[in-house]
C-alpha cells in the first residue's frame, strides 16, 4: 500500500513537472513578451531591445561558442572592420597562440564580453576584465621607460589604448598630430554631398501624376515638393498600392530598396537594431535612457527624423534627436559653443559645416568603399568607448591633443562640452617624448 | 637538431582527414608550382612536400610584390612610398605587413595550415619566437652554414600537434634594410643586403 502511494506521488510529480514544462515552452515559443522569464539576468545595454528574440544570438545548438562569436559577428562585423579591428579572431587562431589562448581566449567575444552578467558590466555598457592586456603585453611594463610601474589595468581606462579601434591612438599617429592646437586653422566638418539613392530610371512626377487614393491627397503637396516626386518615385513605389493595398505607414526595409546604405547603418544601430531581428520597431517608451514623456508613443522608423515625404536632413541632425532624448548631455547641448556655431551656419554667417549638430558627432559623414559619401546611421559605431570618436567627428576642428583630453573628462561629456578639459591623457606626452 | 625521422612521417592515408583536406587542397598550389610531377599522385604528400610547396608560393610572391612592386616604385621610380601606416599615409602597404595580411585571412578560412613571419630581430616583438621549435627554427636558417636550408620539426601545442616548418626571410632589395635599420623599434640595424631577417614559420596540424 505503502508503495502504491508512492508510485502515485512520483507519476503525479512527474505528470505536473510536464505539464509545468509543456507551459513554459508553449509561453517562451508563442508569447515573445513571457520569455523575460527565461533571461538568466539583467541584459547590457546594447542588448536590451532585443532580449526577447533569444534567437538573434542564441541558435539551436544553444551552447555552441561558434554559433554565439557568428551571431556576434554578424552585427558587429562590420562596425570592427571599419575600426581596423587591432586585434581580430585571426591573431589569435594561429597555433603559436595556444598557450596565450588558454589564459585568455581572443577568439570568441564572450570572453571578455559576458552578457546577462549585470554584476559584471561595466559603465561602458559592457563586461570587461581588467586584465586583458597583461597576458600578452607584460613585458611593456618594464620595457618601455614611460610605462614602468603603470597598473597594469590602466591600458585601455586611462584612455591611451584601445583593444579594437587604435585609428587615433597608434604611437605614429600620437606623433604626427601630437603638437596640434586645440583649434584647427579651418574647422569645418565634412558634409560630403548628396546622401547617394539607388537611381531610378522615371521622369520627375507632376502633382496630377500622384497615384495615391485621395483621402492621402494632403499629403501631395509635401510629396511634390521631395526628392522622391523628382526623381519618378510614385506614391505607390513606397506605400505598397494604390487603392485597397494603400498603406500610410512606410517600414524602414521599403525606404532600404533606394537607401542601402543608411538602411543598413540604422539597422545595425539602437534605432533599427530590433526591426533587423525581425521585432517590432522600438518604442520610446522602452528606452533605458532617459526620454521625453511626450514622445514615449512614437515607434522608430526612417521617417521619425526625416519626416514623411522629404529627406528633412536639418530636423534629423538636432531637432529630431531632442524631441526624444531628454539626458543630461541633450540637455545640456543648447548652451554649448557647438550649438551657437550651428545657429550661425544655418544662418548663414559661417560656412556649411562650420556647425556641431548632435549628427555631427553621432551620425558622421564617412566615404564609402566605392568612394561615395554617406551618414553612418549606425550611431554605435562610434559612441563607445568615447575614443572612436576622435577620428571620425572630433577631429574635423579640434587638434588630437585636445580631442583626447576632453573626451577623457566624463563630467566635460555631460554638460556638452562647454568649456576646456580638466582631464588630461599621458599618452601624446609619452609619445612624443620617445620621439625626441 | 629537431628534424623528423622518416619514421615519423606517416602514409597519407593515416593522417586524420584535415590533414588529408589540406594536402589535397595543396595539391592544385603543388602542382601549378611545378613542385610534383605530373603522374605523382595526391596520397604522396608529406607534410614537408606540403610546407615546401606553400613556401615556393608564399616566398614568389612576397619577391614579386617587394621587388616589382614597394621597391620599383618606391626607391626606383619615386612614384609613391611604402609605409607601416599605409591607409593614412595614403602609400602602399609594406612587403612584411602584405605577407602578414594575407596570413591573417588565411587563417579566416580554416585552410588547414597557418603561416606566421617572425625574427630573432623583430620590430614587434608580438613577432620574436614564442615556442621551442620557432626558437631552433629561427636560429637554424639565420646560421650561415644552412644557406639554402629549411628547419622542419614538430610541436604540441595546446592539444594537437603540428609539423612546423621555418624557412630563411631574407632581406631582397634595399627597401628591405633601410627600414629596418631605421625603424625605431627594430632591435638589430646592421642588416645588409642577403641577410636573413627573420623566418616564415608554416604549421600543418598532424
Amino acid at each position: 500500500m505503502k508503495g502504491r502511494t508512492k508510485r502515485l506521488s512520483w507519476a503525479l510529480w512527474a505528470l505536473c513537472s510536464l505539464a509545468a514544462g509543456a507551459a513554459l515552452a508553449d509561453r517562451l515559443v508563442s508569447e515573445p513578451r513571457s520569455r523575460q522569464l527565461f533571461l538568466p539576468g539583467r541584459t547590457t545595454d546594447g542588448h536590451y531591445q532585443i532580449e526577447l528574440e533569444c534567437a538573434a544570438c542564441h541558435t539551436p545548438r544553444f551552447t555552441s561558442a561558434d554559433d554565439l562569436q557568428a551571431a556576434c559577428i554578424s552585427c558587429h562585423g562590420a562596425e570592427l572592420a571599419e575600426a581596423k579591428d587591432s586585434h581580430p579572431t585571426s591573431k589569435f587562431t594561429d597555433p603559436r597562440n595556444a598557450e596565450r589562448v588558454a589564459l585568455l581566449d581572443g577568439r570568441l567575444c564572450i570572453t571578455c564580453h559576458a552578457e546577462h552578467r549585470p554584476e559584471r558590466t561595466g559603465s561602458m555598457g559592457l563586461s570587461l576584465p581588467g586584465d586583458y592586456c597583461y597576458h600578452c603585453h607584460e613585458d611593456v611594463g618594464t620595457e618601455r621607460e614611460s610605462h614602468v610601474g603603470l597598473a597594469f589595468d590602466s591600458c585601455a581606462s586611462s584612455g591611451c589604448h584601445n583593444f579594437h579601434d587604435n585609428r587615433a591612438l597608434y604611437e605614429d599617429y600620437l606623433v604626427q598630430h601630437g603638437s596640434e592646437p586645440w583649434l584647427l586653422s579651418a574647422p569645418l566638418i565634412a558634409k560630403g554631398g548628396p546622401e547617394p539613392a539607388r537611381k531610378s530610371s522615371a521622369k520627375a512626377l507632376g502633382l496630377g501624376e500622384a497615384d495615391g487614393p485621395a483621402f492621402a491627397r494632403q499629403e501631395t503637396a509635401a510629396w511634390l515638393a521631395s526628392a522622391h516626386a523628382e526623381a519618378g518615385v510614385n506614391c505607390s513605389g513606397c506605400h505598397q498600392g494604390t487603392g485597397a493595398g494603400f498603406s500610410p505607414d512606410v517600414p524602414s526595409e521599403v525606404c532600404g530598396t533606394c537607401h542601402a546604405g543608411p538602411t543598413e547603418g540604422w539597422l545595425s544601430g539602437r534605432h533599427g537594431m530590433r526591426v533587423k531581428t525581425g521585432a517590432q520597431p522600438m518604442r520610446v517608451s522602452e528606452a533605458r535612457k532617459p526620454m521625453k514623456a511626450s514622445a514615449h508613443d512614437s515607434e522608430l522608423s526612417c521617417s521619425s527624423c526625416h519626416g514623411n515625404h522629404g529627406t528633412e536632413t536639418e530636423r534629423a541632425a538636432l531637432e529630431a534627436c531632442e524631441a526624444c532624448h531628454d539626458d543630461e548631455h541633450t540637455r545640456a547641448y543648447r548652451r554649448s559653443k557647438h550649438f551657437a556655431l550651428l545657429m550661425e551656419e544655418r544662418s548663414g554667417r559661417i560656412a556649411a559645416g562650420g556647425g556641431v549638430s548632435c549628427a555631427s558627432c553621432h551620425l558622421p559623414k564617412r566615404v564609402d568603399e566605392g568612394g561615395r559619401p554617406s551618414t553612418q546611421h549606425n550611431q554605435n559605431d562610434n559612441l563607445r568607448p568615447a575614443e572612436k570618436m576622435i577620428r571620425t567627428a572630433c577631429q574635423s576642428c579640434h587638434g588630437l591633443p585636445f580631442s583626447i583630453d576632453s573626451l577623457a573628462d566624463r563630467a566635460l561629456a555631460q554638460r556638452n562640452f562647454d568649456r576646456a578639459p580638466s582631464a588630461h591623457v599621458l599618452s601624446v606626452d609619452f609619445a612624443l617624448e620617445r620621439a625626441k | 637538431m629537431n628534424r623528423p625521422s622518416s619514421d615519423r612521417h606517416e602514409s597519407f592515408e593515416k593522417r586524420p582527414p584535415r590533414l588529408r583536406n589540406a594536402c589535397l587542397a595543396s595539391v592544385a598550389v603543388a602542382a601549378s608550382l611545378g613542385a610534383l610531377g605530373c603522374g605523382e599522385k595526391a596520397g604522396g604528400i608529406t607534410p614537408q612536400q606540403m610546407t615546401d610547396a606553400l613556401h615556393a608560393v608564399m616566398e614568389s610572391d612576397r619577391t614579386v610584390y617587394t621587388k616589382n612592386v614597394v621597391n620599383r616604385l618606391q626607391n626606383k621610380e619615386n612614384v609613391i612610398k611604402a609605409s607601416e601606416h599605409w591607409e593614412d599615409d595614403k602609400a602602399l602597404p609594406l612587403p612584411a605587413q602584405m605577407f602578414r595580411m594575407g596570413a591573417e585571412m588565411v587563417a579566416t578560412k580554416k585552410a588547414g595550415f597557418t603561416y606566421a613571419l617572425l625574427s630573432k630581430w623583430p620590430v614587434n616583438k608580438q613577432n620574436k619566437a614564442s615556442t621551442a621549435i620557432e626558437t631552433q627554427g629561427l636560429d637554424f636558417v639565420a646560421d650561415a652554414k644552412n644557406k639554402g636550408k629549411a628547419f622542419y620539426g614538430e610541436e604540441k601545442l595546446g592539444e594537437k600537434t603540428y609539423f612546423t616548418a621555418v624557412y630563411a626571410d631574407t632581406a631582397v632589395v634595399e627597401a628591405c634594410i633601410t627600414c629596418h635599420n631605421g625603424h625605431k623599434d627594430s632591435p638589430r640595424r646592421d642588416f645588409q643586403l642577403g641577410d636573413v631577417m627573420g623566418g616564415v614559420v608554416i604549421r600543418v596540424p598532424l
